[in-house]
């Protein structure tokens, strides 16, 4: 697949999110995966079984670094001591790239472990993007960021999110992770055209694709992970996938999770999605 | 109030950490009895008026609500983690202290870390100046929270290289301190929960694999194990050995000796730690050697 500077010139495929219930099956099975995604955070740790499973599946698997809690857009500065802990994780699995996401969690020192959402303004991106230049400045590793599924939106706001976006990268000079699934819950929640969103990010940007499932309410939609992906999103994702190229992909399933196989086979159906464009290229 | 006319200035960065607080605020703040948002935001102000001075509305929610799905969000996925953490406490508090005991702690203690992993760091401390939220099991419940407290630091605290049993052999024990594993916690306990702690793990494990068994409602089984748990001094090293963290009770000789260890004794120092009784005993040197020969084969002592 295409490399770009924002994916550290890799050619990864089609990966999924590498979670506990599935990891005797990956270790003792070894199936053919193209490359795993973990949630750095949950590796931070100092010792004992989580660093000792990675240790085994970097032996065998190329490992992409995902995280939760970099909180770019928080208005205060970065947390040395997350960050000196990324930077040990990132020496461990020479992730080729990283990822975080475009939201803000943390404030006076107080965590939600939650992606909120940030206001759509001039402030906030240049804020955040002189985090991410740090972030990755003292990391040494391409960043990417992912825009989040929200249920908010500010009155402060002073562009659209795929403008806001756009801003931050550019900014920053960074990649971006860009979740479809996201955009298409965000979409449904805002109100807006989902296609307008695709078409504005700079695709040459776009260092990797998030796809994953989510809950419909009556009043709106919950971005959970605990289900396959639906048609409009894959639809999505295809309109994207012919903006960017092929580029690596990787299906996230959190909650309810079902089998390795079952998760696996969900992933690769963006195959089909990818083979497309290909041909059309 | 129309958006052409709310935005007119642009946002400074100032402003933008005030917005963060004010969300913060409103995210953290103590869901409602009916599981809501509170009407009234921590100033006092009410709530419906301060989101709809920072948040739009939509067709479908009110600011309000769209503020109360991360507010609701926030706090069941705190809670999730803190009952993940702490079953025994759970289990010697009953479900509705269990609730409130949660809420109050990390209403005082919000989570300070990156991870979720730390949320509980602050709960022993908790207990011991706020001991009404668990009264009248005040040391019962503080022994739990200490035993399962030291499960999280087993899980995945660094384990320095081991010191095997030749090398303790060639140590000069007057000069050489050791130190015990970061992993390795050592507890003084008045309650055997170690014990009841597996209990209420493999009585959950049962009920998972015959949900529709009456002896399987948790509640229930919960106070009758309970019921059979009596005060005794229990002392006990919370530890992890090939990834798996396991209990291991102590002699109080050997529990000394160990404890000295925690404050970088010399070896000679920590062995002068045995009782008069126990050191003068005739068979002390052979119980203080297969103490350290089981200290070192668990790879508990390092430099």
């Amino acid at each position: 697949m295409p490399a770009n500077a924002f994916n550290g010139f890799t050619d990864y495929g089609i990966g999924i999110g590498l979670r506990v219930p599935h990891y005797n099956h990956i270790l003792s099975e070894k199936p053919t995966v193209d490359w795993f995604e973990i949630i750095s955070e949950n590796f931070m740790c100092d010792g004992g079984r989580p660093l000792k499973v990675l240790d085994q599946i970097l032996e065998q698997y190329r490992v992409v670094q995902h995280g939760v809690s970099a909180y770019f857009g928080s208005a205060q500065p970065l947390d040395r001591e997350h960050l000196k802990r990324l930077k040990r994780l990132v020496k461990r699995t020479n992730t080729p790239w990283l990822s975080d996401h475009l939201c803000w969690g943390s404030v006076d020192g107080r965590y939600t472990h939650d992606l909120l959402p940030m206001p759509y303004t001039f402030a906030a991106a240049k804020v955040t993007a002189e985090k991410i230049r740090h972030a990755r400045d003292f990391l040494e590793v391409p960043i990417a960021v992912e825009n989040v599924s929200s249920y908010a939106e500010f009155h402060v706001s002073e562009m659209t999110e795929w403008e806001f976006l756009s801003e931050v990268v550019e900014r920053a000079d960074c990649g971006i992770l860009l979740d479809v699934n996201n955009i298409y819950v965000s979409s449904r929640n805002h109100n807006f055209n989902p296609l307008d969103y695709i078409n504005h990010v700079p695709a040459e940007r776009v260092a990797q694709f998030h796809i994953a499932g989510h809950t419909r309410y009556r009043k709106y939609i919950l971005d959970t992970h605990d289900h396959p992906v639906i048609d409009p999103v894959w639809q999505l994702y295809e309109h994207a996938l012919r903006r960017t190229g092929p580029t690596a992909t990787l299906l996230e399933w959190d909650a309810r999770i079902p089998s390795f196989e079952e998760v696996h086979n969900e992933a690769l159906k963006a195959r089909r999605f990818i083979e497309n464009v290909e041909v059309h290229a | 109030m129309p958006d052409a006319v709310r935005t007119p200035k642009r946002q400074s960065r100032r402003e933008y950490l005030q917005l963060q607080r004010l969300m913060a605020g409103a995210v953290m703040q103590p869901l409602s009895r009916r599981g809501g948002m509170q009407s009234a935001a921590p100033d006092g102000r009410p709530m419906k008026k301060v989101a709809a001075g920072f948040i739009k509305p939509n067709g479908r929610l009110t600011s309000l609500e769209r503020l109360e799905i991360y507010n609701r969000q926030y706090w069941f996925r705190l809670l999730d983690c803190f009952y993940d953490d702490y079953p025994g406490l759970r289990a010697v508090l009953g479900d509705r202290r269990f609730a409130k005991l949660a809420e109050a702690y990390l209403t005082q203690n919000p989570s300070a870390s990156f991870s979720l992993r730390n949320l509980g760091r602050s709960l022993i401390e908790f207990l011991a100046t706020e001991p009404h939220w668990v009264a009248p099991h005040g040391t019962l419940a503080l022994d739990m929270a200490r035993l399962e407290w030291a499960q999280i630091e087993a899980f995945d605290n660094e384990a320095k290289p081991p010191l095997k049993m030749d090398a303790l052999l060639e140590i000069d024990p007057a000069r050489t301190l050791l130190q015990l594993q970061p992993h390795l916690t050592l507890l003084e306990l008045s309650h055997p929960v170690d014990e009841f702690l597996i209990q209420i793990k493999r009585a959950v494990r049962l009920r998972d694999e015959a949900s529709n068994a009456m002896e399987a409602r948790p509640a229930h089984l919960r106070r009758k194990l309970k019921r059979r748990l009596k005060p005794a001094k229990v002392f006990l090293a919370v530890h992890r050995h090939n990834d798996t963290v396991f209990y291991k009770r102590l002699e109080p000789g050997a529990f000394r000796v160990l404890s000295a260890f925690r404050t970088k004794a010399a070896l000679a120092e920590a062995c002068q730690q045995l009782g008069a009784e126990e050191g003068s005993s005739p068979d002390a040197g052979g119980k203080v050697k297969a103490w350290f020969e089981s200290w070192a084969a668990l790879g508990w002592l390092c430099r």
